[in-house]
């Protein structure tokens, strides 16, 4: 069987970002990029079934600009066996991506794709969901623990008063949350043996796939800012300015 | 305008989310239909009738949505959403699931976790893990939109004109996928989400022994519910459904303190929306002065317990 991982190139996790002065969106220019992180997750708990002797190959899927492969490539540092890029300029949002995917999948025959619960950039959390639909497959978000076996998975979901547990026949989309597994570091070994690992490029042509942009950002903005705090000496001090400045005791 | 509200529920009871949302979609229309789908739940629709301002209300009750799948609620509301100009839904856990699955079988776009309306069409959402606001339009025809709960203050559950419930059709349970087993975390305080005060901690406090020794009399004292950072529910600290942030919740109490937090980009995304901030580290230069409105800088295993002594 083969899994579908897909990885987006993301505004790494510990930058923070400026808004551009002019609204039109946030400055990304010489920033440092990097896998989102949920994606991560997924691609290594795709590696993981593959060396449980699950599933036979893993492949890495990205689409945006042709700076995406370097995020295909540590995808194949983690242990994915090929990649593939779909290369465009166009601004993609969930529902084209879902699209794309949803083409790739029908094209490789997978069972099984794992995705991030969402991309820290745009924290929308719909992709997985979307693609679900577009196949007409069961759908398993917000993943804590994931086994397959014998054409079925049985996952663990993180809601928001505990977990629940579900059964599905494949094949099914997993979205990831944090707590399904800690990624391993990629050793300089393996970043040299992805560099030969192939990585395929197609377009949203090849795959049939026409982007729309049915979401119009209008502008963006700083975020409203909070006032100035300030220290205070004592408990004493804190209570009295809880129960008399802010009044919430 | 016509809005169609899907209510998150356990069968007995509407969960506050509800509430919430209904007050977004008060912003967008006047007719505001909730959808109940469920099992055995006519209570939960007779309680969303008494919802002030609610003109209809649609009942979908068969086994198959006892546990709210994505794939059945998906498939129920699919062949009624033409009726509708706006899908609204709570971005909680649940409503996150349904959501894109609706929007990618109705081909239209999804707008999540929005923090105010603009106009019919136009929204406010955070991205960036809360470091910017963007203004987005929608050009479909059906908004399917999932609300920030701690965005809208939440409507009154009662004082509604008794709206009438009108049964619907239940889609066939969808093949192949089935809950087995449900672990809920028992709590005994008020909600994270809707919590009028939280008291939440972090790597700071050590052990599991400790976040409860330090934490449980000042929430009890408080009344408050119980918050975590990543780091305390990584280190087993907490459940994960205690943990406050980009990827868990996001929360906006009158009042928040946060103890032995350093303040990680993604907890404050989480967090900076209440109404007054308390910080209680040791480190003078933890990122989570900056956003609080009061910080002590000291030992927390000193200065709570003399907390919890003084209220």
């Amino acid at each position: 069987m083969k899994v579908l991982v897909s990885v987006k190139r993301v505004v790494d996790h510990n930058v923070k970002v400026c808004v551009k002065l002019d609204g039109t969106g946030v400055d990304i220019e010489n920033v440092k990029m990097s896998m989102n992180p949920f994606d991560e997750i997924a691609v290594e708990e795709a590696v993981r079934l593959k060396e449980a002797g699950v599933v036979m190959e893993v492949i890495a899927v990205s689409a945006g600009v042709s700076a995406c492969q370097e995020t295909l490539r540590t995808a194949l540092a983690i242990g994915a066996d090929r990649a593939i890029l779909i290369e465009t300029q166009e601004e993609l949002q969930p529902l084209s991506v879902a699209k794309l995917l949803n083409a790739v999948v029908a094209r490789e025959r997978s069972q099984l794709v794992i995705l991030g619960k969402q991309a820290i950039d745009d924290d929308s959390n719909q992709t997985g969901q979307m693609l679900a639909a577009l196949a007409g497959w069961s759908q398993a978000t917000f993943a804590s623990q994931v086994i397959v076996r014998d054409g079925c998975a049985t996952v663990t979901r993180e809601v928001d008063d505990g977990t629940e547990t579900l059964s599905l026949t494949l094949p099914v989309v997993v979205t990831t949350d944090l707590q399904l597994n800690e990624p391993r570091y990629i050793t300089l070994p393996n970043i040299m043996k992805a560099k030969k690992k192939p990585l395929e490029r197609l377009t949203p042509q090849t795959l049939g796939v026409k982007i729309e942009k049915r979401l119009k950002t209008l502008r963006v903005v700083e975020p409203h800012k909070r006032g100035i705090g300030i220290k205070v000496p004592d408990i004493a001090t804190l209570i009295n300015k809880l129960t008399s400045e802010a009044k919430v005791l | 305008m016509t809005i169609l509200v899907i209510a998150e529920h356990n069968n007995q009871a509407l969960k506050t989310a509800t509430l919430n949302t209904v007050a977004a979609a008060q912003k967008l229309g006047d007719e505001i239909h909730i959808l109940v789908a469920g099992y055995n739940a006519l209570g939960v629709a007779t309680a969303a009738a008494n919802i002030a301002g609610v003109a209809k209300i649609l009942l979908a009750d068969a086994p198959q949505l006892d546990k709210g799948l994505a794939e059945n609620i998906e498939a129920t509301v699919s062949p009624i959403a033409r009726q509708y100009t706006h899908i609204v839904l709570p971005a909680t856990a649940y409503g996150k699931n349904i959501a894109p699955r609706l929007a990618a079988k109705l081909d239209v776009a999804q707008v999540s976790d929005i923090t105010a309306v603009v106009n019919i069409d136009t929204f406010e959402r955070p991205i960036y893990a809360g470091n910017a606001i963007a203004t987005v339009q929608s050009i479909d025809p059906i908004k399917v939109i999932t609300i920030r709960c701690a965005a809208f203050d939440p409507v009154s559950s009662n004082g509604g004109s008794s709206a009438l419930i009108h049964i619907i059709e239940a889609a066939p349970a969808a093949p192949g996928v089935s809950v087995i087993r449900r672990e809920l975390t028992k709590l005994e305080r008020p909600e994270l989400t809707s919590a009028q005060m939280i008291v939440s901690g972090g790597r700071g406090l050590g052990s599991r022994k400790h976040y409860v020794k330090m934490l449980e009399p000042l929430a009890d004292k408080l009344g408050a519910a119980l918050g975590a950072s990543r780091a305390a529910v990584e280190e087993g600290y907490a459940p994960n459904d205690y943990q406050v942030g980009q990827s868990g919740k996001i929360v906006a109490p009158q009042l928040y303190i946060a103890i032995g937090i350093s303040g990680a980009i993604q907890h404050l995304a989480g967090i900076k929306d209440s109404r007054v901030i308390v910080a209680i580290n040791k480190d003078p230069e933890a990122p989570i002065f900056s956003i609080a409105d009061y910080g002590l800088v000291g030992d927390l295993f000193i200065l709570v317990p003399e907390l919890v002594d003084a209220l």
